[in-house]
């Protein structure tokens, strides 16, 4: 079977797409009058929060709509054929050989009980008819091409045995075996730790060029879309809002949903009390409860009654001058782009009071089983979750902490809470050791003292309590109150602190929004007068445009309160907006402590280095340099030797006698406070340069 | 893997240990010893005569000490009766008691002797064994590749036309109990009442010598009950595996839909229904009990009946430790074989 013949035009043209979802009660529209266009060798990125339909695109080309998705109007053509049109078995030689496809979980993409070398081989053997030496030989190629090391043993082993970062370049390798024209990439970084992630986005990057494929990049992030792809489309609700080259996007955007997205993002320069970021008002429309007219009208600052919602659909306009620049609004005309932001409210930085919270070399291990299925039995390994924390936090301030899945952020956060004691060292709260304290032993004051705001408020909320009962559990736990009616009357203001309508109390969590059910998250925490809140990332599963909001309204809170913050967050830009001081973790040790200022320019710890630069930043004045670490986190299990960070570190070499190898750095001060657990030579670091340059203007 | 198998067999033979216990404890409950010795002696004994009579023949020692004796780790009663005579539990018949084993438990190779059939328990056992083992043979030939055929195609496109009627027929068949089905069969296959003589109504004759004809009823009631059951099993798991990403992912790699069930489903969704298919071994001794006596085969489940209406306590007690050994052995065969499907499993 071959490919297509050769097309001049675009590679894929699609023109005016609109996608129901069919159910009993009614049509669901999930995308509307929806056209975009990617030329030869082109990324183009689809940009939008999640339900906005942008993975209802990427699945409507694949024709892969399921029993109940229909297109319902328009075309989708691929190198100038209607797929729409085409039959079963011409669909099947199009996929996976002309378009091919990357997904957002890796670990869920490929088959578990198949090695990994049959399920790349597949692809050639399907739709060139090669043989199988011919097609494993291949496969070694492309798995030498996506950089993983031993291909051989790779192609043997089942996908389980791989780190996710691998797994993803295996699915890469398995889009890339019959060299396609078009690649979808859906998500394909989300699941993936930060320097994972930068790594994975230059290899599709530099991939994309080798082989002169086009992509279609789906993302949230419009940090990474500026750094792969060519031309950007934006979508909202169904539509798309705004298409255009990146250029004209980022820096000459003509549509309100694009400005607003983006000013609700932490940029760098964002700063928590003189440039605060501005949040989105309102909530993302229901598929079936969309306003008539323009679909942002009712969240848009320039919001026009008797234009903006006339309930005629809004086309389309192309903007002169501009490169294939088109805008679905009204009014872009009459918006003045440049005026600056006015809503903003600043604030007076608060100052730090006293120490509130101290940890004193603070560790803690586990004991593994070798053997966790069948029972004991077997040798018994030490994983080493946090080494020698030490560290203070003061009243009203926040302290971030930062670093990659498995670096022990979220262990700290459990021995502080009590959930697990520690190994050996100290935490004090106001001059109290804790650390021995389980929670069911803490008394009722230390435990409403030291509150935690959880990752994914859609677990942590109980689905069959109302809103309002559960957070009178939380008042009636932590003693406060004397009757049902005080604390009835305390949750109200409880609910007040956090800005949900006081109806609310009496509805249950599957009617709440995520950013909503966050709210309430962090009301609950609060419930007993928290001085201490410890925030696991607590905005990373909530959509851009609400991240803002909560992240405020945190901020709020602990202005009025003098709550200590603990940040936990692997997104160093938000870090950046928020914390006083960031502890960088790397593998159980804390690697890097400083006030923001300190951590975020050199001179920095490697990995701090390495982090930064690993960070997609949605703003085209940035340059930044390019950092890639690479390989792999290593495994708690099983650390390197002397300094966690030497397998990956590109500054080992400037230290003699490979002391990186042999021993663990000590913690020194570099300046006022600002600590490094590092073996670099003074002047070295003092030589480092910024990762991030903001372009002069 | 050594040392898994190893200590699989330490806890087999550990619950082993307190199955028997419990059937040997409630075998040997006073009213049933009572009744045994009516029935070994004569009806009318009187309640002394009874008394003298476990006395004699070691029946009234404590309950440990007779199971630590019928396990064959304490020495065999010597008991002089009343009548003068000495029995030794480990005499054969007439044998002098000075020349006796010290020993004669199961550990020993000994199973005792059945008041019922009168014969040794061990060849009973092993005639009984082998016949049911033809029937099981049989069954699980039937039952396992239709059952898995059918969970598959139902399961392969949830909700379609063949599946609704695949798992309607399969529903049924499983909410029908063998005592059900079993009569049902024979009344329409063998009966003159529908008048389909196909069949034979007994497999007696299937004892000797095994024909489609006299055999296929008995293992069609029994396949059917299983088969229904494993098929839901399948068609879930089959089911569940259609609507994973790695599906997707091999659809949208261009994979035919036969082959995708073929070589990407099918693996992942048989992890599930095997353990099933091994727990149906123990369910099928309890299926192979009232088939084997509807039809009149005289297999182990027969045996059983047997033993457990004439309280021959002996037979009873081997009966339960084979099915106490089935059941384990089945399910390490079936925890092993699990790790072999699932590369995700080790057990080193």
């Amino acid at each position: 079977m071959s490919k297509l013949q050769e097309y001049e035009g675009p590679i894929l043209e699609i023109d005016g797409l609109s996608i129901s979802f069919f159910t009993r009660l009614r049509e669901i529209p999930a995308v509307m009058d929806f056209s975009v266009e990617v030329q030869p060798g082109e990324a183009v990125g689809l940009v939008g929060e999640s339900g906005c339909g942008k993975s209802t695109v990427a699945l409507g080309v694949m024709q892969d709509l399921g029993v109940n998705g229909h297109i319902v109007g328009g075309t989708i053509k691929f190198k100038g054929r209607d797929l729409s049109e085409m039959s079963r078995e011409e669909l099947r030689d199009i996929r996976g050989n002309e378009i091919a496809m990357i997904y957002q979980e890796p670990m869920a993409s490929l088959n578990p009980a198949m090695k990994v070398g049959k399920q790349l081989i597949e692809v050639p053997m399907i739709h060139e008819g090669i043989g199988e030496k011919e097609a494993w030989q291949r496969a070694m190629d492309v798995v030498r091409d996506v950089k993983l090391p031993d291909p051989e043993r790779i192609l043997k082993s089942y996908p389980h045995q791989l780190s996710g970062g691998q797994q993803q370049r295996i699915v890469i390798a398995m889009a890339l075996m019959s060299k396609p024209s078009l690649l979808i990439l859906d998500e394909p970084t989300t699941a993936l730790d930060v320097t994972v992630e930068a790594a994975v986005v230059e290899l599709v990057r530099d991939l994309g060029k080798k082989y002169g494929t086009s992509m279609l990049f789906i993302s949230h992030n419009l940090g990474l879309v500026l750094e792969t792809c060519d031309r950007i489309c934006v979508m909202y609700s169904g539509e798309a809002v705004e298409t255009g080259s990146i250029g004209d996007v980022f820096d000459r955007m003509q549509h309100p949903y694009t400005q607003a997205l983006f000013r609700s993002i932490p940029l760098p320069g964002a700063d928590k009390n003189a440039r605060p970021l501005v949040a989105i008002p309102g909530n993302f429309p229901l598929p079936h409860e969309r306003p008539p007219g323009c679909n942002f009208g009712p969240r848009c600052d320039y919001f026009e009654d008797g234009l903006c919602n006339s309930g005629t659909a809004i086309q389309m306009t192309e903007i002169e001058g501009d490169d294939r620049h088109f805008s679905r609004c009204l009014k872009f005309d009459s918006i003045d782009w440049n005026a600056p932001v006015a809503a903003a409210i600043q604030t007076q930085a608060v100052s730090k009071g006293e120490v509130v919270l101290k940890m004193d070399n603070l560790k803690k291990y586990y004991e593994v089983a070798a053997n966790a299925l069948f029972g004991a039995g077997g040798e018994r390994k030490v994983v080493k979750a946090n080494e020698t924390l030490s560290f203070e936090a003061r009243e009203s301030e926040t302290l971030a902490i930062v670093g990659e899945s498995g670096c022990g952020k979220s262990t700290f956060a459990k021995v502080l809470m009590g959930l697990e004691t520690a190994t050996e060292g100290q935490i004090t709260l106001d001059g109290n050791s804790i650390e021995q304290i389980p929670i069911e032993k803490r008394n009722t004051q230390t435990v409403a003292d030291i509150q935690m705001v959880f990752q994914n408020p859609f677990d942590t909320l109980n689905p069959s309590m109302t809103v309002g009962r559960q957070i009178m559990r939380a008042l009636e736990v932590f003693g406060q109150g004397e009757s049902d009616e005080e604390r009835h009357n305390e949750m109200m203001r409880l609910l007040d602190l956090v800005k949900l309508p006081r109806e609310f109390a009496e509805r249950m969590p599957r009617q709440l929004s995520g950013g909503q059910k966050q709210r309430v998250g962090i009301a609950r925490a609060f419930a007993g007068g928290a001085r201490i809140v410890v925030a696991d990332e607590p905005v990373s599963a909530l959509d851009v445009s609400v991240q803002a909001a909560v992240t405020d309204l945190l901020m709020e809170i602990q202005r009025a309160k003098k709550t200590t913050l603990l940040f936990i967050s692997h997104d160093l830009s938000i870090v950046r907006y928020l914390s006083d001081r960031v502890m960088v973790m790397y593998l159980g040790h804390v690697v890097e402590l400083g006030s923001t200022d300190q951590v975020f320019s050199p001179p920095y710890h490697p990995y701090t280095e390495a982090l930064l630069s690993a960070v997609p930043i949605a703003d085209t004045s940035v340059e930044k340099k390019h950092i890639v670490l690479e390989g792999d986190i290593p495994s708690a299990m099983n650390p390197p030797s002397g300094c966690p960070f030497q397998t990956r570190c590109r500054w080992k070499s400037e230290v003699p006698g490979a002391l990186c190898e042999k021993e663990v750095p000590p913690m020194r001060e570099l300046s006022n406070r600002h600590q490094i657990k590092c073996h670099l030579p003074e002047e070295t670091l003092s030589l480092m340069e910024p990762v991030i340059k903001i372009a002069a203007e | 893997m050594g040392k898994f198998i190893l200590r699989r067999v330490g806890v087999m033979l550990l619950t082993a240990l307190c199955l028997t216990f419990g059937v040997f404890f409630l075998t040997n409950l006073y009213p049933n010893l009572e009744k045994l010795a009516k029935t070994q002696g004569n009806f009318r004994m009187s309640d002394e005569e009874v008394q003298t009579y476990l006395n004699n023949n070691g029946y009234l020692q404590p309950m440990v000490a007779k199971y630590g004796q019928w396990l064959g780790v304490l020495p065999g009663y010597v008991i002089e009766g009343t009548d003068g005579k000495v029995r030794a539990k480990c005499a054969e018949r007439q044998q002098p008691v000075e020349e006796v084993d010290r020993y004669c438990g199961i550990l020993q190779g000994n199973w005792g002797y059945s008041t019922v059939i009168k014969q040794p328990v061990a060849g009973i056992i092993v005639d009984k064994l082998a016949l049911t083992g033809i029937l099981m043979f049989w069954v699980m030939v039937l039952m396992v590749p239709a059952a898995l055929v059918l969970g598959v195609m139902a399961g392969m496109r949830e909700g379609s036309r063949l599946d609704r009627t695949l798992s309607t027929f399969s529903i049924s068949t499983t909410a029908t109990p063998e005592y059900v089905s079993g009569v049902l069969f024979i009344a329409v296959f063998a009966s003159t009442a529908v008048g389909l003589k196909w069949f034979k109504g007994t497999a007696t004759s299937a004892m000797d010598n095994v024909t489609f004809e006299n055999f296929f009823l008995p293992v069609l009631t029994i396949a059917a009950y299983g088969m229904g059951y494993i098929a839901r099993m399948t068609r879930a798991s089959m089911a569940e595996v259609m609507t994973s990403q790695y599906i997707r992912t091999a659809r949208l790699k261009g994979v035919s839909f036969y082959n995708i069930v073929v070589k990407h489903a099918l693996r992942n969704a048989l992890i599930a229904p095997f353990t099933v298919i091994m727990l149906q071994f123990p369910w099928l001794l309890n299926g192979v009990v009232i088939v084997e006596t509807l039809f009149n085969y005289k297999g182990f489940g027969w045996a059983l009946v047997l033993a457990a209406g004439n309280n021959d306590i002996e037979l009873l007690l081997a009966i339960s430790v084979i099915s106490v050994l089935v059941v384990l052995i089945t399910q390490l065969i079936s925890d092993i074989g699990y790790v072999y499907l699932n590369p995700r499993i080790s057990v080193t």
